[in-house]
């Protein structure tokens, strides 16, 4: 059932694609950064709503951030990001109080070391405890004075799984325990996931992961159960500022276009979708974002593809080289009567 | 680079790091490491979550098939050592093939829900089919070749006789895709590395399958019996190591992966045994059953560091996000200033 750009490329309806007939209007997320106050309601919503395990209590070092990652039992991440510079026109307040640069450069240092030799380099966040070994440094402003005051501003993100129109970890399941809905989401069926772990290798965001005490892969469903129900998923449904919005994609995709012209009128020249752009190596996502810098500071892929564009060119170099095989072991037979 | 941190592009929220960092390789990478943003740090792909069995079924899925085909020319030409070494060699790796497969799963009772479904999507549902088409063929042959001498006489055990070459030929013919579907299986992943490879990776595979399969032959039939094998073990040796160096010498970061630390010293001590294994079957093995033998082991050895080399350095690529960000930002530049299509 290959019809064209099945595998890549832009594809307006993946849920038809799929073989779904009459079905609603694809649904997604857009989650708009500029909004987000970083107060993790969403996460709580979603772990309340889908009933999704802890995954580990541990302090990263990642300003807010504690829990780290999208993972198996992280099904929404609020990322924090203190960076030194305005957001826009906006006057952060601190000339005349006693602080100092964000400490986020010395931060990442500390952290990042501490994820070299952590399982996983840090992969198991989201998933399950990772002991950064308490990363501490000093506190930002100790040992300065008022000359180093800087500007100061705060990136809050709500990530979340893409839903990607060609989504990696849909084609590469073995099982068929992945699933397209009619909605154009992507879900996994619990019951039938033998934890293979090819979803998660498949994955071009680092999103789905494989549950260590459970076996199988989980992860964000946009809460298919909800929707079936007609009520928007928890995450947006508890977000107090609408950072998190759910609707049609058609919808929501006018909704960023025109919210990205605002902001770039108000002075905030770098704002930028993300996952926006159907011609994107994924297809575009089903949960897209504005965001106020490159998408690798919020630990997103700068330009994520789906491993299955590739798919013709690795099945024809497989076919080569087995066929190179064939011809080798009957010639290794067929040469002379020499034994 | 004098005065690094001052000209360091971007001050905040960026995470300096690379390959070969800290991990106690003496190499000195050949591109300086350069600065990229990150999330303090942290990886953006999540690793593979198969660990050491999955390399190891690499390897043994690939013995298996070079076996098999070893052991199909051999009952066609009348070498019966060789095509009973390969036969029952073949079945024996099979059968470690399928217990790595399954224990890795995360729920191994569940492994028959693989046959649920056939997709041609996914490397792994073509694989289970491929491997569903080889294995009778395995097991019948290698059942034929192990029958006790009172069985063989009866009718089950004649029928079972007669059975033995179509068996063994349908082995053979899957067993081409069994030795390679495993390199797909590899590339179609986000896993920088393998994704990289695509091209190389099924001549690295087919040839480390036909050099392990080779080795097997070596080691357990007389030098007799054993020339297809030492010439097949020369042919596949040859073809890894080359399809291994173009990997190598693939231009851009990625390829930092396979030619820096344990990958790179795993995937080097391939090379030697190959290539010890190659010279000696083309000499000393032609003479010496003992030779013959050494050879053969050292062709064994060199597809199982091979495996182990290259599954590492993908997992590599997923640690580090550097391998994710900086390809990604500059196909993003370059297509900026359209230069590459997308």
């Amino acid at each position: 059932m290959t019809r064209e750009n099945s595998f890549h490329g832009p594809l307006t309806d993946p849920a038809a694609d799929a073989g779904h007939r009459d079905h609603p209007p694809r649904v997604g997320f857009f989650t708009d950064t500029s909004v987000c106050i970083g107060c993790k309601a969403c996460e709580v919503a979603c772990k309340e709503w889908n009933d999704v395990p802890e995954d580990g209590i541990d302090l990263l070092g990642m300003s807010f951030d504690n829990t780290g990652m999208l993972g198996a039992s992280s099904w929404r991440h609020v990322a924090f990001v203190e960076q030194e510079r305005p957001l826009g026109r906006q006057d952060a307040g601190l000339a005349d109080l006693p602080v100092g640069p964000s400490g986020t450069e010395a931060t990442t240092e500390v952290v990042a070391d501490a994820l070299e030799v952590a399982k996983r380099g840090g992969g198991d966040l989201g998933t399950a405890p990772v002991d950064l070994g308490f990363p501490s440094f000093g506190l930002p402003g100790a040992a300065t004075g008022v000359e180093s005051r800087t500007e100061f501003r705060w990136l809050m993100s709500s990530d979340v799984c893409k839903h990607c129109t060609h989504a990696g970890c849909l084609d590469v399941c073995p099982t068929g325990a992945l699933f397209r809905t009619e909605f154009g989401t992507v879900v996994v069926q619990p019951d039938i996931c033998n934890g293979c772990g090819y979803c998660v290798s498949g994955c071009p965001y680092g999103v789905i992961d494989r549950r260590p005490v459970d076996g199988r892969a989980w992860k964000c469903t946009m809460c298919y159960d909800r929707l079936r129900d007609g009520l928007e998923p928890a995450c947006a449904k508890a977000c107090p500022t609408d950072s998190i919005q759910f609707g049609p994609l058609d919808e929501l995709r006018e909704r960023a276009d025109r919210r990205l012209a605002a902001l770039h009128e108000a002075g905030v020249p770098e704002a930028q979708l993300y996952g926006r752009d159907p011609e994107d190596g994924v297809g575009g996502d089903g949960a897209f974002f504005l965001l106020l810098d490159d998408p690798e500071v919020y630990g997103l892929p700068p330009d994520p593809v789906v491993p299955t564009r590739d798919l013709v060119s690795i099945w024809k170099h497989v076919g080569l080289a087995a066929s190179a095989l064939v011809a080798a072991s009957a010639a290794v037979f067929l040469r002379g009567g020499r034994r | 680079m004098s005065g690094g941190e001052a000209i360091r592009p971007e001050r905040h929220g960026g995470h300096r790091s690379g390959p070969g960092h800290d991990d106690g390789s003496r190499e000195q990478s050949m591109v300086p490491r350069a600065a990229f943003r990150s999330y303090y740090g942290r990886p953006v792909l999540k690793p593979p979550v198969w660990e050491w069995k999955i390399p190891a079924y690499l390897f043994t899925g690939g013995l298996s098939a070079g076996a098999a085909l070893l052991a199909a020319g051999a009952d066609l030409t009348a070498r019966p050592q060789l095509r009973r070494a390969g036969r029952v060699g073949g079945f024996a790796a099979l059968l470690v093939s399928m217990y790595l497969l399954v224990a890795d799963l995360g729920r191994p009772e569940r492994f028959h829900h693989m046959l649920r479904v056939a997709k041609p999507s996914s490397p792994m549902s073509v694989g289970t089919w491929i491997l569903v088409a080889y294995s009778p063929g395995s097991a019948l042959a290698a059942t034929a070749e192990m029958l006790p001498a009172a069985v063989r006489a009866s009718l089950p055990g004649r029928l079972l006789h007669l059975a033995a070459r179509p068996a063994g030929l349908s082995a053979a013919l899957f067993a081409p895709g069994v030795a390679s579907y495993t390199a797909a299986l590899l590339s179609q992943t986000a896993v920088p590395a393998w994704n990289d490879a695509h091209r190389e990776l099924p001549f690295v595979f087919a040839g480390s399958a036909a050099a392990s399969g080779a080795g097997l032959g070596m080691l357990l039939s007389p030098v007799a019996e054993a020339a297809p094998a030492r010439r097949l073990g020369v042919v596949g040796a040859a073809t890894e190591i080359v399809a291994s160096r173009l990997i190598d010498r693939r231009p851009g970061f990625v390829t930092q992966a396979y030619t820096t630390g344990r990958p790179h010293r795993l995937r080097r001590a391939s090379e030697y045994l190959t290539l010890g294994g190659a010279v000696t079957a083309l000499t000393l093995a032609r003479r010496s059953r003992v030779a013959a033998a050494a050879g053969g082991l050292a062709l064994l050895a060199g597809s199982v560091l091979q495996r182990f080399g290259t599954f590492e350095a993908g997992v590599t690529s997923t640690k580090d996000p550097a391998y994710v960000v900086q390809p990604q930002r500059r196909r993003l530049r370059r297509r900026s200033e359209g230069l590459e299509e997308r």
